[in-house]
């Protein structure tokens, strides 16, 4: 069963072409993650198929119908963000509130203390540290007892205690059955829970595969070295960037790239290896032609 | 009713009792004007001080929602919260009526130490039917300044409202011949008041509390500023829907 699905969608703002054409969908039970820069087009896409905003072209669907329904939307869980938890009232009362607009809702109780949120009842959202407002607007997401959630980089900011804490309560709402969709611009977060993969650079689908497969897509390592000669032709190249007389090399397989300037005789000084961004490894594929 | 709106009803009351001086804030100048202008002055005559009971009670029903409402609206729509409600399984209905229903609570609080000053402290005096329609004229002429607030809150941002509500106020309050008892207004106010949304309003309250006559044109002008104050919030309301939401 599908249950959240976009045909052919685009969303324009004004002049900018937020989202161009995208397909995309999610079987009941899977655990998908969203994942690209800034700006790339991944809250619009969500805020389609929560219903938020209409799309331009293409037709969007949420459990069998309009999400901007609000029938659609019974066993829709969404996080807010949560610099906008309402400041004055207390943690008990925020999930009361969202609560009540829920048929079957989880209890109080059980929504605390599922996410560690029983000693914060009386304080006021204004108030608490960044990581408990993440806590709670995460919690909210599931107080309705949803069938699909949508977490917006649920444990960005999270101490290592808490994301792992976090991660084993998405996992178990998985295990029971629940859809998950996971947007984040961090491969790490994507790559502890989900199998799938939907990257979304420049408003378009750029791949949805496996975490492995996106992995060798998007982890690539930058190779820097400086090298007297012209580097001859070699495998596995996403981009060159010459600064001075220092090269820097995208590629996805490091390894294997060092191998073969050994094995081409090149010569080279200072080699440096790191892992890029997120951001350099979309600006690397979205701009080589070579790589699409 | 739905329940649901009750329950937004009451979470937004408790959000402003939270911030306490929101809410004394706008009970404070109706009932420190009575107290100023009101007792001092014709606390002792029955006829003057019911006017000017009459006449607080419409500058407390047009402050509280011109502010409670534009300054209100425009906030909550600055707010990352605000899409997030909209993502829970309800329409914008119980929304929308939770903020009503709030605008009522505010101007009850408003309105209570307005007519407790009159009654304790002038010689204003009202007989019970006249009570009765007295406090279903405040319900009715709430309805247009409901809708100011409304077309503010949805048509501006946040700082343009607050502006806007508070350069309106005044010479609503002044040009609508609030702060003067019937007839005693200068000239080119007693001109103009019954022709602005304030004065038709107060003009009815007067109707209702005492011998002032109605004035058919300036109730019809209300009637007038009503519709056009619907139109306009309607028409911000939906403009913000296609923007945000769209």
């Amino acid at each position: 069963m599908i249950q959240a699905r976009a045909e052919n969608v685009s969303r324009r703002y004004g002049k900018t072409l937020a989202l161009d054409g995208v397909d995309f969908q999610v079987r009941a039970g899977e655990l998908v993650g969203l994942l690209g820069p800034n700006g790339a087009g991944k809250s619009t896409l969500v805020n389609l198929l929560i219903g938020i905003r209409r799309p331009t072209h293409g037709r969007v669907e949420l459990c069998g119908g309009d999400p901007r329904d609000p029938a659609s939307r019974r066993t829709l869980g969404v996080t807010p963000q949560e610099t906008g938890l309402p400041a004055s009232l207390r943690v008990g009362e925020v999930i009361d509130f969202v609560r009540a607009h829920y048929p079957n809702p989880l209890t109080r109780n059980e929504l605390l203390d599922r996410f560690g949120l029983t000693d914060l009842i009386r304080r006021q959202t204004g108030g608490l540290s960044g990581g408990q407002r993440r806590r709670l607007a995460v919690a909210l997401a599931f107080a309705g007892r949803p069938s699909i959630v949508f977490l917006d980089e649920p444990t960005t900011g999270l101490d290592v205690e808490a994301r792992r804490s976090l991660w084993d309560g998405v996992r178990a709402f998985h295990a029971e059955g629940g859809t998950v969709v996971l947007t984040s611009h961090y491969l790490e977060e994507i790559e502890a829970l989900a199998r799938r993969v939907v990257v979304l650079a420049n408003g378009r689908v750029l791949a949805d595969d496996s975490v492995t497969a996106v992995r060798g897509l998007v982890g690539m390592r930058r190779v820097s070295l400086t090298s007297p000669v012209p580097l001859p032709d070699l495998e596995g190249l996403v981009s060159v960037e010459r600064a001075e007389d220092r090269l820097h090399l995208l590629t996805a397989d490091a390894d294997r790239l060092v191998r073969a300037l050994v094995a081409h005789d090149v010569p080279f000084r200072d080699l440096e290896v790191r892992p890029t961004s997120l951001e350099e490894a979309f600006l690397a594929l979205t701009h080589s032609p070579a790589a699409a | 009713m739905s329940s649901l709106a009750l329950t937004h009803a009451r979470f937004q009351i408790i959000e402003l009792f939270r911030i306490p001086i929101a809410v004394i804030g706008s009970a404070f100048w109706p009932a420190a004007s009575m107290l100023a202008f009101v007792v001092p002055f014709v606390g002792d005559e029955p006829v003057y001080a019911t006017y000017a009971t009459a006449s607080m009670v419409t500058f407390a029903v047009m402050s509280t929602n011109l502010f409670q409402y534009g300054i209100g609206v425009s906030e909550d729509r600055a707010q990352p919260w605000d899409p997030f409600v909209r993502t829970l399984p309800a329409g914008a209905a119980p929304r929308f009526a939770g903020r009503i229903l709030t605008g009522l609570a505010m101007m009850a609080v408003a309105l209570t130490p307005v007519v407790l000053i009159a009654m304790f402290f002038t010689a204003a005096t009202l007989s019970a039917a006249e009570f009765v329609t007295a406090v279903v004229v405040t319900a009715a002429i709430s309805i247009p300044f409901i809708l100011m607030g409304l077309a503010i809150g949805y048509s501006l941002p946040q700082k343009a409202a607050i502006v806007v509500a508070q350069v309106l106020f005044l010479p609503l309050a002044f040009g609508g011949g609030l702060m003067s008892p019937p007839g005693g207004a200068p000239g080119f106010v007693e001109d103009l008041a019954p022709y602005l949304p304030t004065g038709g309003a107060v003009r009815l309250m007067w109707a209702a509390v005492g011998d002032y006559p109605l004035e058919f044109w300036s109730a019809a002008s209300l009637v007038g500023w009503t519709g056009l104050f619907a139109a306009l919030a309607v028409w911000a309301y939906r403009r913000d829907e296609g923007r945000r939401f769209g």
